[in-house]
């Protein structure tokens, strides 16, 4: 395989608040190829939007980066001056979120605001940039994409907000695009269609991405590899279709099973029991042990990364163990 | 087919709420928005005993509204609702507390400053289900039947999960000992392995309560799950109705097609990256719908016809019905694959 080009060894991000410290990512590692999908995925509170932050350097106080190295290109971005991190932030890494309504400035026109993203990184003419905008636009899905520069976000539906917002993210045609739930606040004939085009475009820009989402289904129809998170830790990473066909950690065999999809209609849904844990007070050992039916004295202990030809999982008991001579 | 819960050529609208300025100043040419929205646009369903109608759409479809209306809570523009033959509703009030409400935001439903146990009993004591001293009882009861400890009845809101708080409101709603329960999006806002609780705790209470139950979703598998019966909803109007199962198998109008085909579908045994379908367009303003049939501006089926006039609901067994001048085809063209 060819070098990565965001690797993330041991990354950590605890928030020190005034009830104690919140270790809201918890040593994770993963890397991403260039124009490779990861979907993250994970319940609320699991430390997957704390992830992204952490990529692009965003997370804020009390929050930090503990530990751990983020290397992007070769760079590692956890050494860098706010000012280095700036130059790259929107230029080699960038990010989507869940709420384009929030992210769009309701005061400017999508012109205005690509003009600026762009003046931001780079020197063009006037007609360069409009240029660089309206191919983006285009790209994207927007039709009339010249006209519609003139247009403020409120003129925009919901669907055509977010594709403004992706555009903007790919201006600088960056490494990798950290997506956080883009799809979520959307109907699902505009999720398709979008979910659609930022697979040709991881394709045809060589654009990696990360995608976060609590939903398995609209990760599994885009991600070539999944990373599922619990309580800040990722608890078991592979290939998508590796990963449901068979996943070994009894979080995400739980997680795939409780899905309506996955039963007979009308019958009880296989549950798991409980509630996700306050990052405040985790139970030492393995996070999920108080809701595992696997549970053992063993799992006392918090369980190491097992990895196995290209998937990893972090479970003293995994689900189809018998499969495996010796284990 | 006995109909325990019917709905009645309901059709609501909304209009901009004009000031008199506002009022004068449309009559003098002035660009003040004077149009009405149909949000529920001639709807007739019957809903029998015991069974859970799943209501499906995209947003704006109007599915909640037509929920609020079943409800009690928003009288229609015209058309009437009836559970038992009593009418929900008389003068543009609500008459009935047999009908009750589970909403999608257990954050918002709940009032943060009252004792959760004093929120449902709230209700069963106004109605005289139970009396202010037995309240307690009755309350812990109910919190029992629906998974939670009776002991956290003097508890506020806050200090609950999400979904435990939807579990407070599932409690609140039955504790009126309704026959009708409209859901909707009750498990939207929740994470998955919550979701599956209370997707659980809805079955096994309108079973054994013998609820019937309209299920709001935009979520295709959980409404596939609970539903007996699904309607399927554009742009106010409702184009196909029909067994769960049939629906979603063999869908007779093209958008109910194309809504099944753009949903990501978790398929556990592939080995590539699944495709799905996806619609063309967005839906159209309410403002302005498309003539004819709403759907045709998107439709893969449309034709001349389709733009001219609205197509009639059109039975197409005893339990199935599809508003769609080509569901012929659509239907054909599902048989021959």
């Amino acid at each position: 395989m060819t070098e990565p080009v965001l690797s993330v060894k041991n990354l950590a991000t605890h928030f020190y608040t005034r009830a104690g410290v919140v270790k809201a990512v918890d040593g994770i590692s993963f890397d991403l190829a260039k124009g490779e999908i990861m979907g993250l995925v994970g319940e609320s509170g699991s430390g997957k939007t704390v992830t992204g932050f952490s990529l692009l350097g965003l997370v804020d106080a009390p929050g930090r980066i503990v530990e751990g190295s983020i290397k992007l290109n070769g760079t590692e971005l956890t050494s860098l001056s706010d000012k280095a991190l700036r130059v790259r932030r929107g230029q080699e890494i960038s990010m989507i979120f869940q709420d384009p309504i929030a992210t769009l400035n309701p005061m400017l026109t999508i012109g205005q605001q690509m003009r600026l993203a762009i003046d931001a990184h780079e020197r063009l003419s006037r007609r360069a940039a409009k240029a660089r905008a309206v191919e983006l636009l285009t790209q994207v899905g927007i039709p009339a994409a010249s006209a519609r520069l003139r247009a403020y976000p409120h003129e925009f539906s919901g669907g055509m907000r977010q594709r403004v917002a992706i555009a903007i993210a790919l201006l600088h045609r960056p490494a990798v695009i950290v997506a956080d739930e883009p799809t979520t606040a959307l109907d699902v004939s505009i999720q398709a269609q979008i979910l659609f085009q930022m697979r040709d475009l991881a394709r045809e820009t060589g654009t990696a991405m990360i995608w976060i989402s609590h939903d398995l289904a609209v990760v599994s129809s885009l991600a070539s590899k999944l990373a599922v998170m619990y309580a800040g830790r990722i608890v078991e990473q592979g290939q998508t279709a590796t990963l449901l066909r068979d996943p070994r950690h009894p979080y995400t065999a739980g997680l795939i099973a409780s899905l309506p999809a996955t039963a007979r209609p009308g019958t009880p849904l296989t549950q798991i029991p409980g509630t996700t844990p306050s990052l405040l007070s985790l139970p030492p050992g393995c996070p999920f042990a108080p809701r595992c039916d696997r549970v053992t004295d063993r799992c006392g202990i918090d369980p190491e990364m097992t990895m196995q030809s290209n998937r990893g999982w972090r479970c003293f008991h995994p689900v189809g163990e018998h499969n495996e001579i010796g284990a | 087919m006995s109909a325990f819960l019917s709905i009645n050529n309901v059709s609501r609208l909304f209009g901009p709420n004009l000031t008199t300025g506002e009022k004068i100043a449309a009559k003098l040419g002035s660009k003040v928005e004077t149009r009405s929205v149909r949000a529920v646009s001639d709807v007739t369903l019957a809903v029998r005993k015991g069974e859970t109608l799943g209501l499906v759409g995209e947003s704006g479809c109007g599915k909640s509204t037509l929920g609020r209306v079943i409800a009690g809570i928003l009288p229609p523009t015209t058309g009437t609702v009836a559970i038992d033959g009593a009418p929900v509703m008389e003068s543009g009030a609500k008459v009935t507390t047999r009908v009750q409400t589970v909403f999608q935001d257990p954050f918002a439903s709940l009032d943060p400053r009252m004792k959760v146990g004093d929120t449902v009993a709230e209700g069963p004591i106004a109605h005289g289900l139970t009396t202010k001293s037995e309240a307690r009882s009755y309350v812990a009861e109910w919190f029992e039947r629906v998974g939670l400890d009776p002991v956290w009845v003097d508890r506020y809101p806050h200090q609950f999960s999400g979904g435990q708080r939807q579990r407070i409101a599932i409690a609140r709603a039955l504790a009126m000992r309704p026959d009708v329960l409209i859901c909707d999006e009750p498990v939207a806002s929740l994470d998955v392995s919550i979701q599956a609780q209370i997707i659980n705790l809805f079955l096994e209470l309108t079973r054994d309560l013998e609820l019937t139950s309209v299920f709001i979703s935009h979520d295709l598998s959980v409404v596939q799950h609970v539903s007996d019966r699904v309607a399927v909803m554009y742009l106010g109007r409702i184009v196909e109705l029909g067994p769960v199962g049939q629906v979603f198998g063999t869908p007779a109008h093209p958008y109910t097609a194309a809504l099944f085909g753009s949903v990501p579908k978790l398929v556990l045994d592939a080995d590539e990256l699944v495709r799905f379908d996806t619609i063309e367009g967005e839906v159209p303003s309410p403002l302005s719908p498309p003539t004819g049939c709403y759907y045709h501006p998107r439709c893969p089926l449309a034709s001349e016809i389709c733009s001219a006039t609205q197509p009639l609901t059109q039975h197409v067994s005893d339990l199935r019905a599809v508003a769609c001048h080509h569901f012929e085809l659509q239907l054909a063209d599902d048989f021959s694959d």
